[in-house]
């Protein structure tokens, strides 16, 4: 059919059973604004500012497991998106995100709000394109939502002129893509697989790494089969919280920087790594020479370039998770469970040695007892969404998930002000359970605006901000590695955030004892409007343990010893 | 084994398109791996592009280079060569006054002739193994070369 660009785009929506989208208009984009207006297929959440919308599109697609979709106009617009893409880049989270750009005739000019968008995004999305002609338009808004989704999933970006959008060509998305030079590898080799499988059964004291590709492929609840019927003990980076449950007895936490105790011991003694969608990244490593020293790697990713990049693997095997894990339990029968049991014994006494844990020794809230409490409270309903600091960090170390995409957060990228954006899309994508993004003072400043979303649209993201005036991970640093010098992160000066939850039509509380904090996010849930809890914490709480930045896992910083009072 | 920082040459078949060579150059910038030269021209017939790409670093680096650059959604098929055949052109201009028999024995001893000669410049060309282009360019200081431009390699697997 003959129709316009703008229309093709919103066409191509319908198609991909978009049901929202998030995105903010201005000029280049108006065209395509204008077909929005006009149709009820799908819904718009207007954000507040184009990052927001980028990271709300992140929090849906990683609550969802469906490709996020988001669009801004050109020039500012885009520019101010550029941090979600990156960040979905960083997270391998699968976004289409469709910018507005000057007409083609201005393009090169330096035209009002233009700017070479392509140019920008290139090193930081999957892919993207500039459409210059609207008879391409349907087939490069299929390819972006195939690569998007596809492989090693990521942010796909498409610059579409404002004559374009006007254009009038003809559209057929019934197409099939077909991408000659990009065919991403799924099924992994499986003599590779069986002698991964042989590899475990030697050895005495395996251990599975499971990273974030667990989650991205669906595969926690394979894994969760594999890890049960083996016997061998697991680890999980800051990105597959959730894979394992809480409770389950071989789910030793996480590791990495802020990882437990146990868990990089485990790491360090391990004689065979077994990495699941896992790529290795600093965080995790610590010294790479250190990492994992004695041990044989196998290493299964559907990025060929993720393998021995970092590590060496000895059992490389590309594809997706899923399919390789279902093809391990094929050859189930090779492992003896009961081979691992001192191996599980080390581990456990490596636990009782040094528990993940805190001390109650302040007249003041622990900021980690208010996560714990969040857990008791509230556990499996909720999806837990955070910025980035020490709220983060402590949220991964001690909330209890329970299972796979309850848990979002911006690991690669790190970016502060991704949680309530995110939080948001979380909410839209399932509305069924409670929205909780944990954030801190300094974070939440960063997309604070996005209450007047919130409230418009009805998104009832609690917000709980661990309060302890500080720039926390930063001032952490300066204590421990600066000498104290304090620079630039003591932030005293705060807005009432009471008030400011209130200014914009939200409900906010300032909370200074545990009792009032029950109270608090009781009434929160029951009034089921965004929310602002501001949580008064101890100011100078360390996440711990802590391995220094380029130190060796097996050197921690750890919790000092309760003196007896 | 390989030695750190060894010399390779790679080339990289790509979907001839808008950008692609900045895809290909940003990929390298962005993750500080080195560019000693690069070439590209269209396949003949195809809408395919060849780069060839001299590059240096680890074997660890080269396999990531390989790896990244397979990555990128319009790049058919990458090859990193082991046994290859390696030539490299070369333009020279020197002032009429040198000697010009002298000039054309040592091109014609580096696989090239002289290609132009005017009133106040001679231009010369080479085309040999980079190896061999750099000796020559060595050897022709002596006369006064007044430009000098390399096209960068150009490989194909034995």
């Amino acid at each position: 059919m003959q129709i316009s660009g703008a229309q093709m785009v919103i066409e191509a929506l319908i198609a991909e059973e978009v049901e929202t989208i998030f995105g903010y208009p201005g000029g280049a984009i108006m065209n395509v604004y204008d077909e929005i207006y006009k149709q009820n297929s799908f819904k718009h959440i207007l954000t507040r500012h184009e990052q927001a919308a980028v990271h709300a599109a992140e929090g849906y697609a990683k609550a969802s497991g469906k490709v996020g979709v988001a669009m801004i106009t050109s020039g500012p617009g885009f520019t101010n998106a550029v941090t979600g893409l990156a960040d979905a880049y960083m997270d391998s989270i699968p976004l289409v995100v469709i910018s507005g750009q000057v007409p083609m005739s201005l393009i090169g000019t330096d035209a009002f709000q233009e700017i070479d968008a392509v140019g920008i995004s290139r090193s930081c999305t999957k892919h993207n394109y500039l459409v210059t002609d609207a008879s391409d338009l349907g087939r490069i808004l299929k390819e972006a939502f195939y690569i998007a989704a596809s492989g090693r999933p990521g942010p796909v970006h498409v610059d579409i002129p404002k004559d374009v959008t006007a254009q009038i060509a003809e559209f057929d998305y019934s197409i099939e893509v077909n991408l000659e030079t990009y065919k991403p590898h799924t099924k992994g080799n499986p003599r590779q697989i069986k002698k991964a499988m042989e590899a475990i059964a030697k050895a005495r004291r395996p251990l599975f790494y499971l990273g974030g590709g667990v989650i991205s492929s669906n595969a926690a609840y394979e894994v969760r089969e594999l890890v049960q019927k083996t016997g061998i003990p697991a680890v999980e980076t800051f990105m597959a919280r959730g894979t394992l449950a809480h409770d389950d007895e071989l789910l030793i936490s996480m590791l990495g920087m802020h990882g437990s105790y146990a868990a990089n011991m485990a790491m360090s003694e391990t004689d065979l790594v077994i990495g699941l969608g896992a790529r290795f990244d600093d965080r995790v490593t610590g010294k790479l020479s250190e990492f994992a020293k004695n041990a044989g790697v196998i290493h299964v990713d559907i990025d060929p370039a993720s393998i021995s990049k970092l590590v060496n693997a000895d059992y490389p095997i590309v594809g997706d998770v899923k399919n390789v894990v279902n093809e391990m339990l094929e050859h189930i029968s090779l492992v003896n469970p009961s081979k691992y049991s001192s191996w599980r014994e080390t581990i456990h006494n490596f636990g009782e040695l040094h528990p993940l844990t805190y001390h109650e020794d302040s007249e003041r809230i622990k900021p980690q007892w208010v996560i714990q409490r969040v857990g008791e409270l509230l556990g499996d309903s909720a999806n837990i969404s955070t910025d980035v600091g020490q709220h983060q960090m402590w949220s991964a170390q001690f909330y209890p998930f329970s299972r796979p995409r309850q848990w979002i957060s911006s690991g690669g990228l790190g970016t502060m002000g991704f949680g309530f954006p995110a939080a948001m899309g979380v909410k839209v994508a399932s509305p069924e359970k409670i929205s909780i993004n944990f954030t801190g003072d300094g974070s939440i400043l960063m997309n604070c605006q996005e209450l007047m979303t919130a409230v418009e649209h009805k998104i009832p993201v609690i917000n709980i901000i661990l309060n302890n005036n500080y720039l926390g991970m930063v001032r952490q640093w300066q204590t421990l590695f600066y000498d104290k010098r304090h620079s630039q992160t003591d932030l005293s000066a705060q807005p009432d955030f009471v008030k400011l939850a209130e200014a914009f039509g939200g409900i906010g509380y300032r909370v200074t004892t545990k009792e009032e904090f029950d109270v608090a996010l009781k009434e929160a849930v029951e009034k089921n409007v965004v929310t602002f809890i501001d949580v008064v914490v101890e100011r100078l709480e360390n996440v711990m343990p802590m391995v220094p930045s380029g130190g060796s896992l097996f050197n921690m910083m750890l919790l000092e010893k309760k003196e007896r009072k | 084994m390989q030695e750190e920082n060894a010399r390779r040459v790679i080339s990289v078949i790509v979907v001839n398109e808008a950008s692609v060579l900045s895809r290909i150059t940003d990929l390298f910038s962005g993750r500080g791996y080195n560019i000693t030269s690069l070439t590209v021209a269209p396949i003949p017939e195809s809408k395919y592009s060849r780069l060839t790409i001299v590059t240096s670093g680890s074997i660890r680096v080269i396999e990531q280079i390989t790896k990244q650059l397979h990555k990128l959604i319009p790049v058919l098929k990458v090859y990193e060569h082991a046994d290859l055949v390696e030539k490299e052109m070369a333009l020279v201009k020197f002032p009429a006054s040198e000697n010009i028999t002298d000039i054309a024995t040592l091109c014609a001893a580096y696989n090239g002739k002289i290609v132009n000669v005017g009133e106040n410049v001679i231009i010369t060309m080479v085309a040999d193994e980079p190896k061999r282009v750099d000796n020559f360019l060595k050897i022709i200081m002596k006369y006064n070369p007044k430009e000098i431009v390399r096209s960068g390699a150009v490989a194909l697997e034995r």
